[in-house]
């Protein structure tokens, strides 16, 4: 018998909840064949243009006609720009002076592009994939290359770099078991077309995955990984779990909507972590109880870092939609296996025991107190409260209380409404751990990802250690049992933040510890408190 | 749009929480391109006017929430453009 290839882990960001296993498979890319066709002079050049833009105005309305709301809403912006005579000038003027066709679209696009990205932006950012996939599809009518599209293998898993919102409304999801992208930062449209038709549906991808077209692949979104190569237990544990999936589906979405009450009518506080606050158009406040943890390296993630008003836009607008339940948003996480160019330290010898969060933001104290400003602002709108990541000792914690009475100060000089928030811990090192209540925080909140990474001394990423980095293990749950015990006797709120409060075989476990209060992924809410309800 | 033009002005609030994003930025360039007058818009604190018929123009002002927006128009129905465009904003892009 030959023993079967290893299976690969590759991690990501669940968007969409469910399971699939199917062939791989990649969709078409829009061909690019920019030097198909012969350039000609100026007049048919601009002719040629002419005829192009008029065909991609076609082929979106007919993709619009076929779309829902949110669908035919992204198109039709694309579908305008179409007609933003001043946005075409600059092609048509390349073209009388001699540029083909091709390349006097490509070049006026691509510098539209770079400006879309370039302000640090995230709501410009992300249209910045509308505008690729507009200059792709003009570049397919012109150089004649129609996209075809063959239709997906029954049941397929789409493996993409990243899928334009036009791209993914092209494809036929009745056909397809679900996605994965190694993209994610632009992937917010695509998220919001993805829940709509309950697409499981996995981002950023941690590497690209191997699989040839046509090899069988596990997707896990309600986990946020894909896995290749899956074993015949696995491929079994899957298809058990997709065929629970229909109805458990229907019964969490029913049960996300519902408090969380245990079996014993004890309350439990369930939040949840946003990664992208553009998915939040897609969701209801009333399945949570608030925003446990909001990661802000999204918005570091365009070519400068965000000025302070950038950032009030983005904390106001998840306030606006948590429509006064609190919200916990956590200062830049960079570092670690988060490199950020220009924030983080290059060729650190060990990265996750290196300068990485709260550490780093204290070395960049002009980054660290931009944000705190804009945070302060925003706590003059609503509930807000900030949470530092990667503390190891109390001083930490009062350097940045003190960057913060700082901005708070810098505010009430300036005249700025403002609010101080509370100010607490992520505990997600031993230490910190083992010393919670040695801290004068205003609240804890464990990482449990770090957390066991660090107890167990075994990567997250690293299949041979897998078996370590298990989060069941006696010692890190004392570690979350004495954090717990710390912010009792000090009369603060202690959450975990991490993906065991998303893993309902775990919420025992964790309620057992004396937790009141768990910060989970969206896409899990139901599933979390139907785990809840079932606990004595 | 050269400065010989004779311009009316206004100005309203953006009420929208996530600014002038994609969505709003259609339904104004849409409105705008229904008049024959030029029409231009400017975010509170931007030095530049912009076509209000340019949906890329728009979206690039970046425009946020509880931002002033000024509008301006020249031409033969300007005034109707203006109360439109200032309509559209005062009801927070909901016009359908």
């Amino acid at each position: 018998m030959t023993a079967e290839p290893p299976e690969r882990v590759i991690r990501g960001a669940g968007v969409v909840g469910g399971v699939a296993v199917g062939p791989a498979w990649r969709p078409a890319a829009p061909a690019a064949a920019r030097a198909a066709r012969e350039a000609g002079a100026p007049a048919e050049e601009d002719a040629a243009l002419r005829a192009a833009l008029a065909a991609a105005g076609a082929q979106l309305g007919a993709l619009m006609a076929a779309a829902d709301a949110d669908g035919a809403d992204i198109l039709e912006f694309q579908a305008m720009l179409l007609e933003d005579d001043d946005m075409l000038a600059p092609a048509f003027a390349a073209i009388a002076q001699g540029r083909a066709a091709e390349a006097a679209w490509a070049e006026a696009f691509d510098a539209e592009i770079a400006a879309y990205g370039d302000q640090g932006d995230a709501v410009l950012s992300a249209r910045a994939a509308d505008l690729r996939d507009l200059r792709d599809r003009v570049l397919a009518c012109l150089s004649g290359a129609a996209v075809a599209q063959a239709a997906p293998p029954e049941g397929a898993v789409a493996l993409a770099d990243d899928l334009s919102p036009s791209a993914f409304l092209a494809l036929d999801w009745s056909r397809l078991g679900g996605a994965a992208l190694t993209g994610g930062g632009a992937a917010g449209h695509v998220a919001i077309l993805a829940r709509a038709r309950g697409v499981p549906l996995v981002v950023g991808l941690e590497a690209a995955a191997h699989s040839a077209d046509g090899a069988l692949v596990a997707l896990d979104a309600d986990a946020g990984a894909l896995i290749e190569n899956p074993s015949a237990r696995t491929r079994a544990a899957f298809a058990a779990r997709r065929a629970a999936g229909a109805a458990g589906r229907a019964e969490s979405a029913a049960a996300a909507l519902r408090p969380a009450v245990t079996a014993g009518g004890a309350a439990v506080r369930v939040l949840i972590n946003v990664d992208d606050p553009a998915l939040l158009d897609s969701l209801s406040p009333q399945i949570c109880d608030g925003v446990g943890l909001t990661r802000t390296e999204f918005l570091f993630h365009g070519a400068a870092a965000p000025d302070e008003d950038a950032q009030l836009a983005v904390y106001a607008r998840i306030l606006a939609w948590a429509q006064g339940r609190p919200v916990t948003i956590r200062t830049l996480d960079a570092g670690g296996d988060k490199p950020i160019p220009g924030v983080t330290v290059d060729g650190e010898s060990n990265p996750f025991l290196g300068l990485r969060g709260l550490r780093l933001s204290l070395r960049r104290p002009a980054v660290f107190r931009t944000q705190l400003r804009a945070l302060a602002r925003a706590a003059a709108l609503g509930p807000l409260k900030v949470m530092l990541p990667m503390v190891t000792i109390p001083q930490e914690l009062e350097e940045a209380r003190a960057h913060l009475d700082a901005a708070c100060a810098q505010l009430a000089a300036a005249g700025a409404a403002h609010a101080r928030p509370p100010l607490g811990i992520m505990v997600e090192t031993p230490a910190a751990a083992l010393t919670a209540a040695d801290f004068d925080a205003d609240f804890y909140s464990i990482g449990s990802n770090d957390l066991v990474q660090y107890v167990m001394a075994a990567a997250r990423d690293n299949p041979g250690v897998a078996h370590l980095a298990d989060p069941r293990n006696p010692a890190v749950l004392a570690l979350i049992g004495r954090t717990v015990a710390a912010g009792k006797a000090r009369g603060v709120e202690v959450s975990l933040c991490g993906d065991m409060a998303s893993s309902p075989a775990l919420i025992g476990a964790l309620l057992g510890l004396g937790l009141e209060t768990l910060s989970c992924a969206p896409a899990q809410v139901g599933a979390v408190k139907l785990a809840i309800g079932r606990v004595a | 749009m050269t400065g010989a033009l004779d311009w009316i002005e206004g100005a309203a609030v953006i009420r929208d929480p996530t600014g002038l994003h994609a969505r709003p930025a259609v339904k104004l360039t849409k409105l705008a391109k229904r008049f024959s007058a030029a029409v231009e818009v400017r975010a509170e604190g931007g030095a530049v006017w912009v076509n209000a018929k340019s949906p890329n123009a728009v979206m690039k002002l970046r425009a946020g929430h509880e931002t002033p927006l000024s509008v301006r128009a020249a031409g033969a129905d300007a005034a109707d453009a203006l109360a439109a465009l200032l309509a559209l904003v005062d009801a927070n892009f909901d016009d359908g």
